[in-house]
Parts: C-alpha cells; sequence; structure tokens
C-alpha cells in the first residue's frame, strides 16, 4: 500500500512537472524524483517480502492495510512539507522576499 | 531495519563525486537542435555533474523517505544506538544482513534506473548533433 501511494504521487509529480516543463518555477521535479527514488527502494522491498511470504504478500490483514494506508499517506505528506521548505527557501519567484522586505 | 543506509551511503558519496565533477568542467558544449517547425533552436549539453544530480536527489529523497518509514515502526530512535535492532546482538546480525541484501539492492536499483537514463539523455544528445552540429 504504501509502494501504490508513492508510486501514485511519482507518476501525478511527474504529469505536473511536464505539462509545465521547461518552466520549473514550482520545483516540482524535487517531489519526481523523491517519490520516484522511495518508490524504487519500496518495490526492493516488496520483492524481498513477496520471495518471503509468497503469494501471501498480496493478501495483507486489514489492520496492516491501514497502518501501510497511513504510512503511505504520511511518507508524501512529508515529501510535500519538504519540497514546500525547499520552494519557500529558494523562492525562485521572488514572492518571500517580496514580502519579508516589502516597505509599509 | 537499517536498509536505507546503503542508500545514505551512496548518495555521500555521489554528492562528493559531484561537487569534485562541477568543480572540473567549465565550458558547456552547444547544440544546434531541429525545433521541428523548420527552425534551430540552442540547446545545451547536459553537463555530467547535472546527471550526477539526478542520482543524488533519487537517493537522497529515497532514502529520506525510507528513513521515515523506519521511524514509523520503531526501527529508527532518537537516541543512541538510534538503531533498535542494534542494541541486541541477535537482531544485529538481522539487521546486517538485511542491509547487505535488501539495502545492496535497493541502492543498486537506483543506480540501474539512472544508468538507463543515462543512456536514454546519450541517445537523445547523439540525435541532437546528428541534426545539425553547432556553428560557434
Amino acid at each position: 500500500m504504501t509502494l501504490l501511494i508513492t508510486v501514485f504521487a511519482a507518476i501525478i509529480c511527474t504529469v505536473i512537472w511536464y505539462k509545465n516543463a521547461p518552466k520549473n518555477e514550482m520545483k516540482v521535479g524535487i517531489l519526481c524524483w523523491m517519490y520516484w527514488g522511495a518508490s524504487l527502494m519500496w518495490l526492493v522491498d516488496a520483492v524481498f517480502e513477496y520471495a518471503e511470504l509468497g503469494a501471501e504478500y498480496f493478501t495483507p490483514a486489514p489492520v496492516d492495510m491501514l497502518n501501510d494506508f497511513f504510512l503511505g499517506l504520511s511518507a508524501v505528506a512529508l515529501g510535500l512539507v519538504v519540497w514546500l521548505a525547499i520552494l519557500l527557501v529558494k523562492d525562485p519567484r521572488g514572492v518571500v522576499r517580496t514580502a519579508l522586505f516589502k516597505k509599509n | 531495519m537499517a536498509c536505507f543506509i546503503v542508500p545514505v551511503a551512496e548518495a555521500v558519496v555521489t554528492t562528493a563525486i559531484t561537487k569534485v565533477v562541477k568543480s572540473k568542467e567549465s565550458k558547456l558544449e552547444a547544440l544546434k537542435v531541429d525545433t521541428g517547425n523548420g527552425t534551430f533552436g540552442k540547446e545545451l549539453k547536459i553537463p555530467f555533474s547535472r546527471k550526477l544530480k539526478w542520482l543524488n536527489n533519487m537517493l537522497w529523497g529515497g532514502s529520506f523517505l525510507l528513513a521515515f518509514e523506519h521511524v514509523w515502526h520503531g526501527e529508527v530512535v532518537p537516541w543512541f544506538p538510534f538503531l533498535t535492532a542494534a542494541s541486541d546482538p541477535a537482531e544485529a546480525s538481522v539487521m546486517l544482513s538485511e542491509t547487505a541484501t535488501v539495502g545492496v539492492s535497493m541502492a543498486a536499483l537506483v543506480t540501474a534506473v539512472w544508468g538507463v537514463m543515462l543512456l536514454v539523455t546519450k541517445a537523445m544528445e547523439k540525435k541532437a548533433l546528428k541534426t545539425q552540429p553547432a556553428s560557434n
């Protein structure tokens, strides 16, 4: 479930990045790299787990599935927080700088 | 248990390599690329340091989220020895074996995907060079 949620997040971010390319004002590329990196790593985790459990891997207990669902959503949210922090610090459109140093 | 340590270690190495490569890169190679509507646009050949950054971003980003997963499962704690499995010798050996198998495979897969990306971009650059070499 965590893998699935991250893969969907990676796909959505890549589509958004592609739609706005070559402009990268919102730095969506950061999210793409992060989610694709995590997806690949969780894919390896899933393969090893499948090798250990076999078909049982695809029928997890509801409690485990719910936990994995929350974990996936939390991982995506954490990724978004990191992206937002980078966006505000780098401030490619100068919005934060303008707001902070605006003379009243 | 601590499989994210291997991609983190690789990320540290590749980040250092990126810094060295970037300091050695000087002039960017310009290519004239057919834009498709009869005109030619100027494109720059992608520097290797930029390509290395793709790998860095995947490794750092992926291992960051993976580390979060370990915190979620209580495998990583904010106090010494930081990895819960490290305090028990039996669990430590399982952790090491998992790091050697799962962790190495994770780093290898991310690097392999990056390798494929390099091949694809190299083919695209070659195609662009073939279309029309830059005159300046």
